[in-house]
């Protein structure tokens, strides 16, 4: 077949070498990091290793936050609807019907894609892009948190605190405070959520999703069901949010309203993505692991403030107000990202 | 035998008729050129036809089974399909990737899909292009990877959105080629909107000439193009200049 | 899709909604004020009101919540009014307009603690936040024009982040408030007004009356309405459209000082209450279609009634999510806004 053509252009490169694909060696990087982390916890100092508990709590948000807006190119601004329903899912299954978390977390991910696939069908279905898009996510979220914060049902503004058991355990997720175990917990969920988006973006349905993002009628022309393989991408990314949400519950033993369903919810979904790199795999857990301590950092500089800053001495925000600088930054001068621009000024692909 | 049948599809736009009352039909094999002004329904006829809007009255036939009004994708899938005029690559992948998808949505194992994907890219002679990223690709390039794209469906008809158009003379030559040769070698239908005369001439088996959305009339090339009326609606532009 | 200048429309992008053929043959689009819908609109007003008084059975209740509905409804229209003018001609959905009105809370209430009448206060937050609003335009927003939409909203997202958390870390969480002198109940018909309520009112009629003249009638807002109907345009023309941008840009923000000022002696002043505001002004922008100034007026009007209808209709439910509905509603099914025409 190559051979018959004689619109040929003047250099044809039969029988070049395929290009390799970098699936495998993402899998392979995976799994190297994984094994040097475990030991992780046992090296650092109790408050560092919460650190890097709350870096993978991020992380796995993200990578959520990545698969939907990310490589579906649908810009979420509501992901706390989904870390919220896997977190409420979980602390009323559990103090409610004594249900062990571990399933709490399935149900949740199920409920999520479910609520996801709902919305998403709705927006694509009355077509909307954009703005409209990211209002429509965000509108859903406030809505949820409004109705959890007046509804008898989810215990109103109050939430759930998640009985403390007497002893530790795996199938309750319950352990010492200092445990390395919420670290392996976390870090396990996370190499799972890795390795899912890793295999989503190489699999069939992941290359329609993206090719739907890059341009949908185009995508529709070569014969792909957009709607469905976009709507696949959003629960599948609403599922693994709501993993993070019902780990959330387990780790911080607690859950409200605006922890669950608040806007900051959803900006902290986005933002490991967009300073690590939007659409690629690493991007979210190098944000993450940028964002996670920040918090800590600043946290000690307020509370023994430097002398021309006494005056704030105990007060909160400096945080947040790291992070929104960094936004800015990253957005105007990175705009693919960390990772993003490593990986385009090294492989010039 | 008939493949595609269209019979007097219409569509209106805040009550301007932009297609209106068009049929016709296309034999297995052959070539229907689809000519007229600017403005005279021809992009939006192939948009009824291919499920990207559903026409107002009037029903379209594939292989004998109705397709009016069905989702781009299910048009694809029942061996239909079509390219833009506006190149529209997958932007975020390279030559490769993007035929490969269209390879793969054709139901390509993916074991072979881009062994197959690198196939069709030699076809249409896009080579050199193959690992490159669309962007900044030259037109010429796009349009091709366009039709490789379309290929990789399989189709039995293809929609071709002015294939030619943007092209210098010299780049025009292989591609009618290529097309000649989809037909005589894979036996695919072609409909092909073009403002090039030259190419209408050559390839095309029968011409369907639009003119304010309406059918000005049909026939073999050389008639079509000496019919008084296609000249008027060209407003002097005689079309045999345009070659 | 893009209007001529005139009915006060500067809408520009496409936005979100759907396009059809991009060789459909546009019919002449009419820009005559579309009496038909509004009558359809008013009808649905009063048949809400109507259906609020059979569920409550109280006709002071409904009375009181449609004066407070169209109360705050005035000052909704004046923010989203900025909202919507910012989004018309700079296509930005500034997620960092309710952290200005927060700013403008902070600094009223600074203001009256330093001995000042609250609404001189005006004085002061209005050029304050106008000035504030180019120096983000220039110093922030200039670089990111043109690229993706979320560019845009992340980066408004992250000063809205800053401005909120600053106000946090320099003011504590602790609510804060204004008082008015002379503030005081005046009856409406059954219902019970505060003075303060009705002034924020009717201050946010006249600066958004304002605001309009100045788009109609001025230099500047013809070239500001230029540049919002096509900038490569305009700028063949000779208008600067790096100071237009500007200049837009302030005068949204300047909105959301104005009302910042103008709401200090009605609401708990703390760092988080401009995100509330800015989700209404959303709602109230999508509402009147996007980069429709006449449309935001009177779609902040709508959603003012619909939060206040819809605690009759939800009790024990929080108003926003009414509003909510409402605004969920409108983007599924009319999401170039209740006032234009359909695509």
């Amino acid at each position: 077949m190559t051979t018959t053509t004689a619109a040929s252009a003047p250099e044809t490169a039969a029988g070049k070498p395929l290009p390799r694909l970098p699936w495998n060696r993402h899998l392979l990087a995976i799994a190297v990091l994984a094994v040097l982390l475990v030991p992780l916890p046992l090296i650092l100092p109790p408050a560092q290793a919460s650190v890097a508990v709350r870096v993978l709590i991020f992380a796995l948000m993200s990578i959520g936050w990545n698969m939907m807006s990310g490589f579906g190119g649908m810009f979420s601004f509501g992901h706390a609807a989904y870390f919220g329903i896997g977190a409420y899912t979980g602390a009323w299954l559990l103090v409610e019907h004594q249900v062990s978390p571990w399933i709490g977390m399935l149900a949740g991910m199920v409920i999520a894609a479910a609520f996801a696939t709902l919305i998403g069908f709705l927006a694509l279905r009355y077509k909307l892009r954009g703005a409209y898009f990211a209002l429509a996510t965000f509108a859903f979220s406030e809505m949820l948190r409004l109705w959890a914060t007046n509804s008898d049902f989810v215990n109103r503004a109050v939430g759930y605190h998640v009985p403390l058991r007497p002893d530790t355990s795996w199938w309750w997720i319950q352990f010492e405070p200092t445990s390395p175990n919420y670290f392996w917990v976390a870090l396990g969920l996370t190499v799972i959520a890795l390795v899912v988006s890793v295999q989503f973006v190489r699999s069939r349905a992941g290359q329609f999703a993206k090719a739907a993002r890059d341009d949908e009628d185009a995508a529709a022309a070569i014969g792909i069901p957009v709607m469905r393989y976009k709507l696949l991408a959003m629960a599948l990314s609403a599922a693994i949010t709501a993993v993070a949400g019902a780990f959330y519950v387990q780790y911080f033993l607690f859950i409200d309203p605006d922890l669950a369903f608040g806007s900051s919810v959803s900006i902290q979904a986005i933002l490991p993505a967009v300073i690590g790199g939007v659409a690629t795999i690493w991007g979210p857990v190098i944000g993450s692991v940028v964002m996670g301590p920040l918090n800590d950092v600043t946290a000690t500089l307020l509370r023994n403030p430097p002398p021309a800053l006494e005056f704030l001495q105990g007060r909160s925000g400096l945080d947040v107000i790291v992070y929104g600088a960094l936004l800015i930054v990253i957005v105007l001068l990175l705009p693919k990202g960390i990772y993003g621009t490593i990986r385009q000024r090294w492989s010039r692909r | 035998m008939t493949l595609l049948r269209v019979d007097g599809i219409s569509k209106s736009f805040k009550g301007l008729r932009a297609v209106d009352d068009v049929s016709f039909e296309v034999t297995e094999g052959s070539i229907l050129g689809v000519i007229g002004p600017n403005g005279a329904g021809k992009t939006t006829m192939f948009n009824l036809i291919a499920g990207a809007l559903r026409p107002d009255s009037g029903q379209v036939h594939l292989n004998g089974k109705e397709i009016t009004g069905h989702a781009p994708h299910k048009v694809t899938a029942a061996g239909m399909t079509r390219t833009f005029q506006l190149m529209r690559p997958f932007y975020s992948m390279t030559v490769l990737e993007n035929v490969t998808v269209a390879v793969l949505a054709g139901g390509a194992a993916k074991r072979t899909a881009r062994t197959t994907a690198a196939e069709l890219i030699e076809r249409v002679g896009l080579g050199r292009w193959r690992d490159a990223l669309t962007e900044g690709l030259p037109t010429a390039a796009l349009k091709r990877l366009e039709l490789a794209r379309a290929l990789a469906s399989k189709p039995q008809v293809l929609l071709l959105d002015e294939v030619l158009a943007g092209l210098v003379p010299a780049e025009r030559a292989p591609v009618m080629e290529l097309l000649e040769r989809l037909r005589t070698e894979d036996g695919v239908t072609l409909v092909f909107v073009e403002h090039i005369m030259a190419a209408v001439m050559r390839l095309s088996d029968s011409v369907l000439v639009l003119d304010l959305g309406r059918v000005l009339t049909s026939g073999a090339p050389e008639e079509v193009t000496r019919d008084p009326r296609v000249i008027e609606a060209y407003l002097g532009e005689d079309p045999h200049a345009q070659a | 899709m893009t209007s001529s200048p005139d009915q006060g429309h500067v809408a520009a992008g496409t936005g979100g909604v759907a396009t059809l053929d991009p060789d459909e043959v546009r019919a002449p689009t009419a820009r005559a004020v579309p009496w038909l819908r509004i009558a359809v609109i008013a009808a649905l007003i009063v048949l809400a009101v109507v259906l609020a008084y059979v569920r409550s059975g109280s006709g002071v209740v409904v009375v009181q919540a449609v004066a407070t509905g169209i109360l705050i409804g005035g000052v909704y229209g004046l923010i989203a009014m900025g909202l919507t003018l910012i989004f018309g001609v700079l296509d930005i959905v500034n997620f960092a307009h309710g952290s200005f009105l927060a700013l403008a809370l902070f600094l009223t209430f600074g203001l009256t603690q330093a001995g000042l009448h609250p609404y001189l206060a005006l004085a002061v937050s209005v050029p304050a936040m106008f000035l504030l609003g180019v120096l983000v335009q220039r110093g922030i927003l200039a670089g990111a024009m043109g690229k993706p939409l979320e560019n845009q909203l992340l980066i408004t997202l992250g000063i809205s982040l800053i401005i909120e958390n600053a106000l946090l870390l320099f003011f504590g969480a602790n609510p804060r408030s204004v008082a008015l002198p002379g503030d005081r109940g005046v009856p409406i018909f059954d219902a019970v007004a505060n003075l303060s309520r009705i002034l924020a009112f009717v201050g946010a009629l006249i600066l958004a009356g304002l605001l309009y003249l100045l788009l109609q009638r001025t230099r500047l807002g013809t070239a500001i309405r230029a540049v919002a109907a096509n900038d490569t345009g305009a700028q063949l023309v000779g208008i600067d459209t790096r100071v237009i941008y500007a200049v837009t840009f302030a005068l949204g923000t300047a909105c959301a000082g104005a009302a910042g000022t103008l709401v200090a002696p009605l609401v708990t002043i703390e760092p988080t209450t401009g995100s509330l505001f800015n989700i209404v002004a959303f709602v109230v922008v999508v509402l009147g279609g996007m980069g429709n100034v006449v449309g935001a007026l009177a779609g902040g009007l709508i959603i003012g009634l619909a939060e206040q209808l819809g605690g009759i209709y939800l009790p024990g439910q929080s108003p926003l999510l009414s509003v909510f509905i409402v605004f969920v509603l409108v983007l599924f099914l009319r999401p170039q806004g209740l006032f234009r025409r359909s695509a």
